[in-house]
């Protein structure tokens, strides 16, 4: 086939069928499950049932409002950084495998290229809270770099010992390696969590919410002190884009951990040819409780406060990780 | 000696992070709870029968006194009247005058619901009525005229029986 056309009908088949569905969906969910974790209804009217259509209604809303630039901010800039929000976001999803041979990318170096690519979102921020020209966008801005730096560490090396116990790098072979685990001889077809990846799944977990800027990590946009952090200035089509971009990568980080530590597109119990069809299927249930666990983070726990945060990933996430890394890599060479 | 005992600290149970996990069992509970809220045009609240919801007015009761207007915080009771003269009752009396009401608006834009216009009427022409559904599109709809105050007459409740 080719080249530029495989690559616009993966591109649109990606977008238009998981991104922003996907995004959509989540969004809706999070309405829906904090309204009744607070004894609310939530959503109801928009759409007919269930208020299903609240998401749409509030993106058509959002594109009605004016695309307001400050009279200070860095114009350029400032009109740049959510694209490479959203494109840090997107470029994800190249390397998830949705099923032995649904992938759109399957690179050796996969998971490099993910943990490069997800730190893109990062610059994105900072160029947002630079460039509005406004204290509280400066701040948020560099809290969310300060964050995302410290966290990325917990999350590579957490992910350092999934490369280690897999012997690979590439996403589909991560998943293939979880599909073919023996341990003492024993045939034992399990995800990575259940065998010896527990405190990975943990530090992933804690580093991806971090990483998403999500409560209880959401010092960068913290509203009762920074108003919305880099945020703030936005609005219209652009906020939409940051809004978007948060919900994407919260799938996307989901899709990772499913892939690393929940056996990605692979099931116990089901036939390996029919992963093609149920594969998809398989992966999207894994992502859904992994997004519906962050929703209910979010909406439980208390924000912690910026040196709390920092302790926590240097002083206790950073060792933890480096263990894992040790303890992994003995029963690797041992067994 | 007693220095560390007066420092009133939290409590620290022995788990460490239990207190967030006991957070999340409570609002997975909730989850699966009906929700309390009352889905509003669709189902309508009942208030108490002697909820402050909104004034009616009894014309024929009030005398113009205009202590209502004098004792209301916000001044958002507008009262108007002249005074006009009776014919005698019996023949050769003296001819009388009443006090007469021309205009009675009450602003509910202004209005704080503090009921002392109710209180402090002498003659019992105010009244308090449950209903709360008079929501407006423009400003100026929320200032009720006598006519409108006196419709809602119609929704004060009977007052409970005098004990003997």
């Amino acid at each position: 086939m080719n080249f530029w056309l495989e690559l616009v009908l993966k591109l649109v088949l990606i977008l238009g069928l998981v991104v922003l569905p996907g995004a959509l969906v989540v969004i809706f969910g999070e309405l829906k499950i904090s309204a009744h974790m607070q004894s609310r209804i939530g959503p109801y009217f928009a759409g007919g049932r269930w208020g299903w259509a609240q998401p749409l209604a509030d993106g058509a809303k959002f594109i009605q409002k004016e695309d307001l630039i400050p009279a200070a901010a860095d114009d350029s800039v400032y009109r740049l950084a959510p694209y490479v929000v959203l494109a840090g976001t997107f470029a994800t999803f190249v390397i998830i495998p949705f099923g032995p041979d649904l992938v759109a990318a399957d690179l050796d170096l996969g998971v490099f290229y993910l943990l490069a690519i997800s730190s893109i979102t990062t610059i994105g921020v900072l160029m947002a809270g630079w460039s509005s020209g406004n204290k509280y966008s400066l701040i948020g801005g560099l809290r969310a770099g300060a964050q995302l730096i410290a966290y990325e560490l917990p999350m590579v090396l957490a992910v350092v010992a999934v490369a280690v116990q897999a012997g690979t790098l590439s996403l589909s072979g991560i998943v293939e390696a979880q599909a073919e685990m023996s341990i003492f001889g024993l045939d034992l077809h399990l995800p990575y969590l259940l065998t010896g990846q527990i405190v990975g799944f943990v530090i992933f977990m804690i580093a991806a919410l971090a990483e998403l800027s999500r409560i209880p990590f959401d010092m960068p946009i913290a509203e009762s002190e920074l108003t919305m952090g880099y945020l703030t200035e936005y609005s219209g089509l652009r906020f939409t884009m940051f809004f978007l971009g948060e919900y994407a990568s919260m799938i996307s980080f989901a899709a990772v951990a499913a892939t690393l530590y929940l056996g990605g597109y692979y099931a116990p119990f089901v036939p390996t040819d029919a992963l093609n069809v149920l594969g998809p299927i398989i992966l999207v249930s894994k992502v859904a409780v992994l997004c519906f666990l962050m929703i209910w983070f979010r909406w439980t726990w208390p924000r912690l406060r910026e040196d709390q945060l920092q302790s926590l990933a240097w002083h206790w996430l950073i060792p933890l990780a480096l263990v894992n890394i040790v303890v992994i890599a003995t029963f690797k060479a041992v067994l | 000696m007693a220095g560390d005992d007066r420092v009133t600290r939290p409590s620290r149970s022995g788990i460490p992070m239990k207190g967030l996990f006991i957070g999340m069992w409570v609002t997975l509970k909730a989850l699966f709870k009906k929700p309390v809220t009352v889905n509003y045009p669709l189902e309508k609240e009942i208030p108490v029968p002697r909820a402050r919801g909104v004034i009616a007015l009894d014309t024929e009761a009030c005398t113009v006194c205009m202590l209502c207007a004098r004792e209301c915080p916000d001044w958002c009771i507008y009262i108007e009247g002249h005074k006009e003269e009776v014919p005698p009752a019996k023949e050769g009396g003296r001819i009388r005058t009443r006090a007469k009401l021309d205009r009675f608006d009450i602003d509910y834009a202004l209005c704080m619901y503090c009921g002392i216009c109710v209180e402090v009427c002498p003659f019992d022409a105010l009244f308090w009525s449950p209903d709360y559904e008079y929501s407006e599109y423009q400003i100026d709809g929320m200032l009720h005229d006598s006519q409108r105050l006196t419709d809602w007459l119609a929704t004060v409740p009977q007052p409970p029986a005098l004990e003997s």
